[in-house]
């Protein structure tokens, strides 16, 4: 969020707006404000774009209108994102708004910037109206960005040659902090003439936060989802969708395209969740624990394909989860196929489980499934 | 033949704890030449279970014992100076099966491995092949397997296989074998943002090697490597039979499922979702399948007819 990407600014040098306070309610904003004692902003901190438009960032020029102002966003629905915190911040005399970013580009396998005279609107937006006015550039991490390379990148944006210092300070924090994405919409200049970030997107790469146990938290966000949050706890690959058809299996590619068969059967899965290879009873203990958590699961579709894992394994992780978790309302349509797949299906078929299914194709499977999904739960 | 790995491959182990051992045991039992592992402070014992020397460097590996390839599973930390010394040692193939490394050290890797042109190209001619990170690694059925792909699953054929998920591949493969329908390799190209190799990098072999004669290549959502695939093949080989399939119509924007490459990005630029890679393929005369077992039809049957 805005103010933990504004933290990481501070720290690598990139000069932003004054420091500001987090509030979670309007009476904490007042007093914020207050203890300012000059006009602030109130903005709110949200895992999203487009605040401003939808009328989560005021302008208050004292304290009883930041009270007001927080009233109004705390609890706002901004894009599916609900608003629990807002900063408060001493408010920025602005002359003018730029944009500026830097990220990683899988295409040129390096890092981008962007430059734009146009601030404070979606680059997306600038890029479609007027693609004249967006500049980008590629930097070759084996090369870095030097500030001759900087002020030719400012210079062709437009930017006020100030800008050019400030990108080499964003650069050279980009891959200190192993950033995947700075985002500074808008870099701006003040009524004073200084070149500061207004605002501040920040995402740092989760594979490397071993080097960065301090950018952890950035990580972990306020208005996760819950589930989401519980299973990156766990290690779970989980995302939480909005059907009805639980799904889990072995792999990211599989259980995605599982997620497409589910919807070719006339279903709506209720989440992507990939266990990973091996598959034994501990972890689909908790997979299956995890999915069925969501109570808009009403039956499940485990679908795994036996490698150096084989059928009778998988078959016998699934029981043995079964056996941990007790009575479950909802019917497992269980698909394994693969080394062994005949096997693994014959000790379900003799098991005779009540909640399982057994299933040999993925398709029959995806059917099976949105079929009892379709009936409850009450099978 | 086949491309990247045959009989003549030796493979050199980087990282020969608990997994490594075990899949290059897997490899070795399969009569791929294991032929040494490495290990910063057991150099000059015997890797047991594989019976072969360990040496500190991948240089005295190939040095002394003619290694060609390297298998890297080392932990994500280590990963890129793992790849960057095999490169350094002068081995042909380095397969890195590793998952989770930093973006940065992907970038560094590949932009040191294959040195940028000013043009923005790659440098790719006489520098060695990486494969992966975060992959299944490669197989030719019948000669040789580097990495976790399970063996018994495939026969030797005709078909090349490149894909960028694992398990969605031994499905694929597994029916295709089911059919009567071996492979003449199967390249596991790893789903991360940044790989050292692409589809591009895989298929021109697949179409040079006399043994190929049909390709089916496996991509997902994010990016728009797909499409540039097509508009090769039907650049430069539009009498070879090509399917494709595409997994993650159904993924939400923004989301990552699972591999951290497979994203479509809110409000990003199109065709990185299912559909418009699919419609894209068509539109060149390209089959996809929408869904594993539709995509191996399809190939049985453009073989069968």
């Amino acid at each position: 969020m805005e103010y933990q990407g504004k933290d990481v600014f501070r720290q690598i040098g990139v000069p932003t707006t004054p420091q500001g306070r987090v509030a979670r309610s309007a009476e904490e904003a007042e007093a914020f404000a207050a203890a300012f004692g000059v006009p602030v902003m109130v903005k709110a901190q949200v895992l999203t774009g487009g605040r401003g438009k939808a009328g989560g960032v005021k302008y208050c020029a004292d304290a009883a209108a930041a009270r007001a102002a927080a009233e109004s966003i705390l609890g706002l629905d901004i894009k599916g994102h609900v608003v629990a915190l807002v900063l408060v911040e001493p408010a920025s005399d602005i002359d003018a708004e730029f944009y500026l970013s830097l990220l990683h580009d899988r295409v040129s396998k390096g890092y981008k910037v962007i430059a734009s005279v146009e601030g404070g609107i979606e680059i997306e937006q600038v890029a479609r109206d007027t693609p004249d006015k967006v500049v980008q550039h590629d930097i070759d991490p084996t090369k870095g960005l030097d500030l001759a390379a900087a002020r030719d990148v400012i210079a062709s944006a437009g930017l006020p040659q100030e800008a050019a210092a400030l990108l080499v300070t964003l650069y050279e924090g980009f891959v200190a902090t192993d950033a995947t994405l700075f985002e500074v919409n808008p870099l701006i200049r003040t009524k004073d003439g200084r070149i500061i970030a207004l605002d501040a997107k920040v995402s740092i790469d989760g594979n490397a936060l071993f080097r960065h146990p301090d950018l952890a938290a950035l990580d972990s966000s306020d208005d996760g989802d819950s589930l989401e949050a519980q299973a990156k706890a766990q290690g779970l690959q989980y995302v939480k969708l909005d059907g009805d058809v639980g799904v889990l299996g072995n792999g990211a590619g599989l259980v995605m395209s599982t997620l497409d068969v589910v919807s070719q059967a006339g279903g709506r899965a209720a989440d992507f969740l990939d266990v990973g290879g091996g598959a034994d009873a501990e972890k689909m203990t908790e997979a299956l624990s995890l999915v069925l958590s969501d109570p808009q699961v009403r039956c499940v579709l485990v679908n795994i394909f036996g490698g150096i894992t084989r059928g009778e394994e998988v078959a016998k992780g699934v029981l043995a989860a079964l056996e941990r978790l007790g009575d479950i309302p909802q019917r497992l349509v269980v698909r394994i196929d693969g080394t062994n797949a005949e096997e693994g299906r014959r000790i379900l078929t003799e098991a005779d489980h009540p909640a399982v299914v057994p299933a040999a194709k993925m398709l029959e499977a995806a059917q099976q499934a949105v079929a009892l999904a379709g009936k409850g739960s009450a099978a | 033949m086949s491309i990247l790995l045959d009989s003549d491959t030796r493979v050199v182990v980087q990282g020969i704890g608990s997994q490594g051992t075990f899949h290059a045991r897997r490899n070795a039992d399969y009569g791929t030449k294991v032929v040494a592992g490495t290990h910063p402070k057991r150099g000059g014992s015997t890797w047991a279970e594989l019976s072969v020397p360990v040496y500190t460097g991948v240089a005295d590996a190939v040095a002394k014992e003619g290694a060609n390839t390297s298998m890297i599973m080392v932990p994500a930390p280590f990963a890129a100076d793992a790849i960057l010394e095999a490169a350094d040692a002068g081995v042909d193939l380095i397969v890195c099966i590793t998952e989770g490394i930093p973006l940065h050290d992907m970038a560094r890797v590949y932009n040191t491995l294959y040195p940028r042109r000013d043009d923005g190209s790659f440098t790719r001619e006489g520098r060695p092949v990486l494969v992966g990170p975060n992959c299944p690694g490669l197989i030719s059925p019948g000669k040789a397997n580097v990495g976790i792909i399970p063996g018994e699953i495939t026969r030797p054929g005709n078909v090349g296989l490149v894909s960028r998920s694992g398990t969605l591949t031994y499905q694929i493969m597994y029916e295709l074998a089911a059919a009567g329908v071996g492979i003449s390799t199967c390249v596991g190209i790893g789903g991360d943002p940044i790989i050292g190799t692409n589809f591009l990098d895989v298929i021109p072999r697949f179409v040079a090697d006399p043994e190929t004669e049909a390709i089916v290549f496996v991509g997902e959502i994010g990016g728009t490597e797909e499409q540039r695939v097509g508009e090769w093949i039907a650049q430069h080989a539009p009498d070879t039979p090509v399917v494709a399939y595409i997994a993650g119509y159904t993924a939400p924007p923004g989301k990552q499922m699972g591999h951290a490459g497979a994203i479509v990005r809110e409000g990003g630029g199109g065709g990185e979702t299912a559909a418009d890679k699919k419609t894209a393929l068509e539109a060149l005369g390209i089959a996809v399948g929408t869904n594993p077992t539709e995509t191996a039809d399809l190939m049985i049957a453009r073989l069968a007819g």
